[in-house]
């Protein structure tokens, strides 16, 4: 008995391990070492050594597609975590209708990124768009979305007459209603996982608010936020590392990141330096620093998650 | 404040929101119903609706297209059902020539004409197979590797569950371009295996079911051991009855995800006969940019399984989202 357990778990273990083995770790390693090499379409090219990563410091549209990532995460994560959160306290104050609007605000989470994408394209498309129709209803001008290289800033500002620099102008509103759809598209998952940090917390805690005379409003600010701080916390790392990964929207509701790279983000860039224009060690050292950047975050996450709980 | 008007305020706001989060299905679906002309007229944004002439002639009345009016002639073009012009450029007194106002109309010919146009079919059963078959691979690897993990002992336990999880913290961007170096390598690229094996293994998955085997009862497995059962055979005829509701949770997971699944499919396969649906839709966004009606059917027709399983199963489906993300 003892000696057949012994060479027995290794077996369970094995069909998940070949695989891992042969299709994440191998391909892991060699990404960092093909970063090291001027690689091409067909077989290794040369070792370079830190070429690629040189290339990099001084290729613009990498750091421009660095700066719309970063816009783009800025945009994202806060928009999606108030949001969410908004959604879940409402939904927990009701009794009817609760699973309905739960399915209803979970929808768009489950389909596929591609059709919303393309559903979201003609949405904003200038003419015929919906966006433009509902502006236009409530008293606004249509605007050019997805073709619209000005800075979302600006155009807010200069809507209401005041004219800011350059350098304040901000994302580009093509990315701001990439960023819209985005967060319609996650707003269900948050929503759902904050619901189940909300039911967490003892309906005591609120009568007790209640009897100490606490408003509504109050009660939400005291004793809500905080305690659903780790769900917070969580929400908004994980919201932070898929945003980083962004890819389908650009390559769909945009014709490679135009209009003048404003929706360029760092993926499609890696695609795009991969598959397009077929180099692959320049690409592959471009994913290797956003590896850094989301290896980064999440040793963050683990580090301070020890924290955030109350 | 009033309870009443609180909720009110409340159920306001939710349904604001719903409408926020509706909309654009529901846009999409009156959209791939349109005619292409009236969608690009805009004039009716949801409805989908006609307007046309009609010649009432003596004979009877004809559909038609109206060119022009002069000197109380009217220049037409008789059309048949299927909206074709018949006969051109006819002359008729304008008095016989009457506008029929807005009809609702729905167009279902958009999905026949998309799927004239590219195979969805196709695209359709290879997204299929290739999610089922993973389905098949994912549950089989995951229960026997969360298995060892979860209910045995063993050296490097540990150090392997920690190699494991820090693989499931390397998203895929990173290393898709050495994957398709790799599978260039081994002549795998523009193959169903390349869609297929490595996805065969799910690192979340393995824990899950990991969670869910320390939590039954270590009697049960020790009772199994005493009747002489192997250990395989206790897995398959005990563990699995007692894991219906993982097994369904990481289906869920797997099935949706491999639905979706868009990057991978689009890098690794290049012969049309290879697209998944996801693929295919990405490749007809770019063909039939200005067919709108078009794309809208077929986004709506790519998005229709996930939806019809959503609904049936809907509570299922968002419990095990909000457990597997406490869960982490």
């Amino acid at each position: 008995m003892k000696t057949k357990w012994k060479i027995s778990p290794y077996l369970y273990i094995l069909p998940a391990f070949i695989l891992l083995f042969a299709f994440r770790l191998i391909p892991i390693t060699m990404s960092f070492i093909v970063s090291f090499f001027e690689w091409g379409l067909k077989g290794s090219g040369s070792f370079i050594g830190l070429a690629n990563y040189q290339k990099i410091l001084q290729d613009d549209i990498f750091w421009k597609s660095m700066l719309n990532t970063l816009w783009y995460v800025i945009l994202v994560v806060p928009a999606s975590v108030i949001v969410s959160l908004l959604f879940a306290v409402l939904l927990n104050q009701i009794k009817r209708l609760s699973g309905f609007f739960r399915t209803i605000y979970f929808l768009p989470y489950v389909t596929s990124l591609v059709a919303v994408s393309i559903v979201w394209k003609i949405i904003f498309n200038e003419q015929t768009g919906l966006a433009n129709t509902f502006l236009n209803f409530i008293g606004i001008e249509s605007q050019k979305w997805l073709s619209e290289p000005t800075g979302i800033f600006k155009i807010m500002f200069s809507s209401i007459g005041i004219s800011i620099p350059e350098w304040m102008a901000g994302p580009s509103q093509a990315l701001f209603a990439i960023v819209i759809m985005t967060v319609w598209k996650g707003l269900g998952y948050n929503t759902i996982i904050y619901l189940a940090g909300l039911q967490n917390i003892p309906k005591t805690y609120y009568e007790a608010a209640e009897v100490d005379g606490a408003g509504k409003l109050k009660q939400f600010f005291k004793l809500t936020v905080p305690l659903v701080s780790p769900t917070t916390f969580y929400v908004l790392v994980m919201t932070t590392i898929v945003s980083f990964q962004a890819f389908s929207q650009v390559y769909l509701m945009t014709d490679k990141g135009s209009p003048l790279n404003t929706t360029k983000l760092i993926v499609f860039y890696i695609y795009e330096k991969g598959f397009d224009t077929l180099e692959m060690g320049y690409a592959s050292a471009v994913a290797l620093i956003l590896f850094v950047i989301i290896l980064g975050l999440t040793i963050m996450q683990r580090r301070l998650e020890k924290h955030v709980n109350y | 404040m009033n309870e009443s008007i609180r909720m009110t305020i409340i159920y306001t706001f939710l349904i604001i929101f719903g409408l926020f989060m509706v909309v654009p299905f529901v846009w999409m679906i009156s959209t791939s119903l349109m005619n292409q002309a009236e969608f690009n007229k805009h004039d009716s944004v949801f409805v989908p609706k006609e307007e046309y002439h009609v010649w009432k002639s003596p004979a009877g009345d004809h559909k038609i297209l109206l060119v022009q009016v002069e000197n109380k002639e009217a220049v037409i073009h008789t059309l048949d059902k299927d909206n074709r012009i018949v006969d051109e450029y006819k002359r008729v007194p304008a008095s016989e020539v009457r506008k029929v106002k807005k009809v609702p109309s729905l167009h279902w010919d958009n999905f026949t004409r998309a799927f004239k146009k590219v195979p969805f079919a196709t695209y359709f059963a290879n997204t299929l197979l290739v999610s089922f078959i993973s389905l098949i691979g994912v549950l089989i690897t995951s229960m026997l590797a969360a298995f060892a993990f979860g209910r045995m002992e063993f050296k490097g336990k540990d150090a392997l569950f920690y190699l494991f999880l820090s693989m499931m913290m390397v998203p895929e961007p990173i290393y898709l371009i050495s994957s398709y170096i790799l599978l260039d390598k081994i002549s795998w690229l523009d193959t169903y295996q390349a869609l297929i094996i490595p996805w065969c293994v799910n690192i979340f998955t393995i824990f899950l079911f990991r969670q869910h085997f320390r939590s039954l009862p270590k009697e049960l497995f020790e009772s199994a051991s005493l009747d002489g059962c192997s250990t395989f055979g206790m897995l398959w005829r005990l563990i699995i009855p007692l894991s219906k509701s993982v097994i369904a949770t990481a289906s869920v997971f797997s099935l949706i995800g491999s639905w979706n699944s868009f990057m991978w499919p689009l890098v690794m396969t290049n012969r049309p006969e290879l697209r998944v649906l996801q693929v295919g839709l990405s490749y007809f966004n770019q063909e039939a940019s200005t067919q709108t009606t078009l794309l809208m059917a077929a986004s709506a027709f790519s998005i229709l399984p996930i939806l019809i399983i959503f609904f049936f199963a809907q509570k299922q489906i968002i419990a095990s989202y909000a457990k597997a993300g406490l869960k982490d």
